[in-house]
C-alpha cells in the first residue's frame, strides 16, 4: 500500500471506510424522491447550477445559456487581424478540405476520396489523437432478428429526452448496419462467436443488445485501422496544424480555411470546394473546473470557427458528465470507472465511510451526489495533489460475490489499478465525477450541411441527433454515420461549385458585434491547446 | 497537501518538481507545452512515447510519459515521432498468408529474436513471440497477441533488425479481420432488409410523432433481459 502513495489522512479514512463496512453491507440506502432528485440536480448538478453557465450576448445563439468555458472563447476575438490577413496566394487548393483527424474526419476523408474528388484532411495533433481512440464499450447497430432500427430509434429519443433532431436520429439508427458492414470490410476485429455471429450487450438505456465491441478498445481498434487506410489510399494529410479561422467567399460559402502550423508559427491558407469540420468536442475546457476523459486536444475549435462564420448551435447547455471518474491516483485522474463497479454491489461512501447516495440512480444524480458530498458538506477524501473524492467501495464485490469476481468481470480496471500499487479487490478506490461528452454542437441536416453553403460539421462538434443526452455506444456509431454522409455529400457538390473572392469579412462582422455587446477582451479564440504550464496536478 | 519534490532532468536541464507526477505532467509542471508527444493522457494512443534512465543504471527505459512516474534523478526525453516504414496495400486485393506479410515487410525474417521488443513494450505485449508467429504466417495468433498494441513505436525504437513491429501487427489484424473471422449471418440479412426498404415506413412514422405519443411508446417499449 505504501507503493500506491496515499496520504496519511487517506489512509486513516480507507480504516474507518473497513470499518463500516461489515455494517453497511446490509445496509440499504433509500432511492431518491421524485423532488429530492430534482433539487439535488438543481443545487449540484453543474448543468443546472447556474454558476456554471451565463447567457451568449452575441451571434446567432445570443440569449442561450451555456458554460462559462465555452462562452468565454465565443466571446473571443480572432487570432487572426482581418484587416491586414492577406488570403491569397493560396498555399494549397483541393476539393473538399477535412479539419480534424479523428474518426469522423478520417471517415469523412476516406468516404469523399472513394467519390473520386481531392482531399486535403489537415489536423491539430497526430492523425487518430481524437477520443475516438479512446472509447472503450462499444458501438450500436440494430443487426439482430429481435431488434430493428425502429427500436434503436426510440432508444435514441428517449435517451436524448425526446429533443433529439428526427430526421438525424432516422440517419443514425438506418446507417448503423452499412457502417458494422464497412469496419468489417476494412479488417476491424470485432468481438464474435466462432460462427461470425456478433456478441452484442447492453448499454445503458438500450432495450436490445445491440452494443457491438472489440475486446476493450473497440474505439482504438476503429481509429487505427482508418488512419491505416487513410495511409494506404495516399490521402494527403498535414499534421500539427489546426484550423484557426474559416474563410468565406464573397457570396458567404466557405471556400477554405486559415491553418497554423504549430510548430514554425506561420500561417498557411487552403481554398476548398467544400469544408468538412470534424474538430470533436470540448472536454480540455474542463467545464466548470471538471477533470475530464477526453483527449488533450479537445477544445471546441469547430464550434468557435463555424459559430464566427454564422452556423447556429443547439444543445449546449448539457454537458455529459460521469459520475464514477478516477480521482485517485493522480497518474489517471479522470479517466472511467465502469458503472459495472456499481452494478455488481460496491456502495459510494464519505469520508467518514457513510452512505450518501443510492449508487444506482441515474447518472446525473450521482453525479451530483457526490459534488454535494465533496463540496457542501466537506465530507470529500482529499488527495495528496488536493483533489477531492468519494470512495467506491470495490472489495464489496469480492465479499458479495465471492473472491475473485473483480478480477474475473473487469480485468482491465483491475489491471489499470494494480499498474499504481492498488488492488481494488482490497482497498477503496476514490472517484469523482469527471466531464465526458459535449451533447450539443453545431446545428447540421442529415448530410452534415449546416447553414453556411459549403460547410460541413460532423462527430461531436455537431449537435442535434442526441438531444440533451448521449447513449453509450452512439457517439463511434455518430462519427461515422454523418463523417460517411458529409463525406459522400461534400464530393458530390464539387463539381457544380464557383468560388467567388476569399474573404474574413464574416470575422471583421464578428469583431464588430463583439464591440457593439460592450464586449471588450483580449482573449483570442480557438483555444488549440489547454493550459497547463505549472499546474502539474488535478487536471487529467 | 505534501510540498515533497523531486529533481529530474528533462534532456539535460534540471527542474524541481512534485513527488508524484507523471512524467507528462511534470514538464508541464516545468514549463513545458506539449505539440508533440501527448495525446490522449490516459494510456491509449501511443502518442508519448519516452525514454529515460535512472540514477546508478546505465540501462535506457521506455515508457509512455502519461503512465509512468517521475523518480528523483531521472533523466529523460520523449521520442514523438519516428519515422518508420509503413507499407501500403489495398486490403480488399490481399489473401491472408505469410506470402503478403513477406511482401509488404521482407525485414520480417530479419528477426534476431533477441527480445528486446518484449522488454520495452509498455503494454507488456510478448513482442517476440507476436514476431514468431509471423514468421510462421500465423496470422490468427498475430492479430490475437497483438490486440492491445497502442502503436507508440518504441518496440520499433530500440530494434536491432530495424523491424517496425507495430506495423506488421496492424496489416496482421486488418488481414483477419477481413478474411478470417467468419461473416455475421445476421447482418448480412438486416443490410438486405435495409435495402428492400422493409423498415422506412415504419421510420417515417416515427419521425413524423408528437412528443406524447413517442413518450408513450418508448414507455411501452419491451426490454430484453
Amino acid at each position: 500500500m505504501a507503493d500506491a502513495g496515499y496520504s496519511q489522512s487517506m489512509l486513516e479514512s480507507m480504516r474507518i471506510v473497513e470499518q463500516t463496512r461489515p455494517r453497511r453491507m446490509e445496509e440499504a440506502f433509500p432511492r431518491l424522491e421524485p423532488e429530492e432528485k430534482q433539487q439535488l440536480l438543481e443545487q449540484f448538478h453543474p448543468d443546472y447550477r447556474k454558476d456554471t453557465t451565463r447567457q451568449l450576448r452575441v451571434g446567432p445563439n445570443a440569449g442561450d445559456r451555456m458554460p462559462h468555458e465555452l462562452v468565454d472563447l465565443l466571446e473571443a476575438r480572432s487570432r487572426l487581424d482581418p484587416e491586414s490577413f492577406q488570403i491569397e496566394p493560396w498555399d494549397y487548393q483541393t476539393d473538399v478540405l477535412v479539419i480534424g483527424g479523428g474518426g469522423a474526419g478520417s471517415s469523412a476523408a476516406l468516404t469523399a476520396a472513394e467519390a473520386g474528388v481531392r482531399v486535403l484532411l489537415v489536423t491539430k495533433l497526430r492523425l487518430g489523437d481524437a477520443n475516438t481512440m479512446m472509447a472503450q464499450g462499444g458501438i450500436q447497430a440494430a443487426d439482430k432478428p429481435n431488434d430493428s432500427p425502429a427500436i434503436h430509434y426510440l432508444d435514441v429519443m428517449g435517451g436524448g429526452g425526446f429533443v433529439n433532431d428526427p430526421v438525424l436520429v432516422r440517419a443514425l439508427v438506418r446507417d448503423a448496419p452499412f457502417i458494422i458492414r464497412w469496419l468489417e470490410e476494412l479488417g476491424c476485429m470485432f468481438t464474435k462467436e466462432p460462427d461470425g455471429t456478433m456478441i452484442t450487450i447492453h448499454g445503458g438505456g438500450t432495450s436490445r443488445k445491440r452494443m457491438h465491441f472489440a475486446r476493450d478498445y473497440t474505439g482504438a481498434e476503429i481509429m487505427r485501422t482508418l488512419r491505416d487506410e487513410v495511409r494506404n489510399r495516399g490521402l494527403e494529410v498535414i499534421e500539427y496544424s489546426p484550423a484557426v479561422e474559416l474563410v468565406l467567399d464573397d457570396a458567404g460559402r466557405c471556400c477554405g480555411a486559415v491553418l497554423w502550423n504549430l510548430e514554425t508559427g506561420e500561417y498557411l491558407t487552403v481554398q476548398a470546394k467544400a469544408v468538412i469540420l470534424a474538430t470533436g468536442g470540448f472536454g480540455r475546457l474542463h467545464v466548470a473546473g471538471f477533470p475530464t476523459t477526453n483527449h488533450y486536444g479537445a477544445t471546441a475549435d469547430g464550434l468557435v470557427m463555424a459559430y464566427r462564420a454564422g452556423a447556429s448551435l443547439r444543445f449546449l447547455e448539457s454537458t455529459q458528465f460521469h459520475p464514477t471518474g478516477v480521482a485517485y491516483p493522480e497518474q489517471i485522474v479522470g479517466l472511467l470507472v465502469t458503472e459495472k463497479v456499481r452494478g455488481l454491489g460496491a456502495q459510494l461512501v464519505n469520508a467518514r465511510g457513510e452512505q450518501f447516495v443510492y449508487p444506482l440512480e441515474t447518472r446525473d444524480a450521482v453525479s451530483a451526489a457526490i459534488i454535494r458530498e465533496c463540496t457542501h458538506r466537506g465530507l470529500g477524501v482529499t488527495t495528496p495533489t488536493g483533489m477531492q473524492g468519494v470512495w467506491l467501495d470495490s472489495p464489496m464485490i469480492d465479499l458479495i460475490h465471492g473472491e475473485g469476481t473483480i478480477q474475473r468481470e473487469l480485468p482491465a480496471m483491475y489491471r489499470q489499478y494494480q499498474r499504481f500499487g492498488i488492488d481494488m479487490s482490497k482497498h477503496p478506490i476514490l472517484v469523482y465525477p469527471t466531464l465526458h461528452y459535449q451533447n450539443g454542437g453545431v446545428r447540421i441536416d442529415e448530410y452534415g450541411r449546416t447553414e453556411v453553403p459549403g460547410l460541413y460539421v460532423a462527430g461531436e462538434t455537431s449537435g442535434g441527433v442526441h438531444g440533451r443526452n448521449r447513449l453509450m455506444g452512439n457517439s463511434l456509431l455518430d462519427i461515422l454515420v454523418f463523417g460517411r454522409r458529409a463525406g459522400r455529400a461534400a464530393a458530390e457538390e464539387v463539381g457544380s461549385v464557383r468560388l467567388g473572392k476569399p474573404t474574413l469579412e464574416h470575422v471583421r462582422a464578428y469583431h464588430r458585434l463583439l464591440d457593439e455587446a460592450g464586449i471588450e477582451t483580449d482573449r483570442v479564440s480557438p483555444m488549440l491547446l489547454p493550459d497547463y504550464l505549472g499546474k502539474g496536478a488535478r487536471r487529467s | 497537501m505534501a510540498t515533497e519534490t523531486v529533481n529530474v532532468y528533462i534532456m539535460g536541464k534540471r527542474y524541481t518538481v512534485p513527488a508524484g507526477l507523471t512524467i507528462m505532467k511534470a514538464m508541464e509542471y516545468a514549463g513545458y507545452r506539449f505539440i508533440r508527444g501527448c495525446g490522449c493522457r490516459g494510456g491509449f494512443c501511443g502518442a508519448c512515447g519516452t525514454v529515460y534512465r535512472l540514477p546508478g543504471d546505465y540501462r535506457l527505459k521506455v515508457g509512455l510519459a502519461c503512465q509512468t512516474v517521475v523518480v528523483d534523478g531521472m533523466h529523460l526525453t520523449q521520442i514523438p515521432f519516428f519515422p518508420a516504414n509503413k507499407a501500403t496495400y489495398d486490403i480488399s486485393e490481399l489473401q491472408p498468408t505469410l506470402g503478403v506479410l513477406l511482401a509488404h515487410y521482407p525485414e520480417l525474417s530479419r528477426c534476431l529474436g533477441c527480445n528486446t521488443c518484449t522488454k520495452v513494450c509498455p503494454q507488456e505485449l510478448e513482442v517476440m513471440d507476436i514476431m514468431a508467429a509471423a514468421m510462421r504466417g500465423d496470422i490468427e495468433k498475430v492479430a490475437n497477441m497483438s490486440f492491445d498494441c497502442l502503436m507508440c513505436g518504441l518496440c520499433a525504437a530500440r530494434c536491432p533488425a530495424e523491424i517496425v513491429q507495430y506495423n506488421i501487427f496492424i496489416l496482421a489484424r486488418r488481414l483477419y479481420g477481413r478474411y478470417l473471422v467468419p461473416e455475421a449471418e445476421h447482418l448480412r440479412q438486416r443490410l438486405a432488409e435495409i435495402e428492400e426498404g422493409r423498415f422506412d415506413q415504419e421510420l417515417d412514422r416515427l419521425t413524423a410523432l408528437d412528443r406524447e405519443s413517442l413518450v408513450a411508446l418508448y414507455n411501452a417499449r419491451d426490454i430484453e433481459p
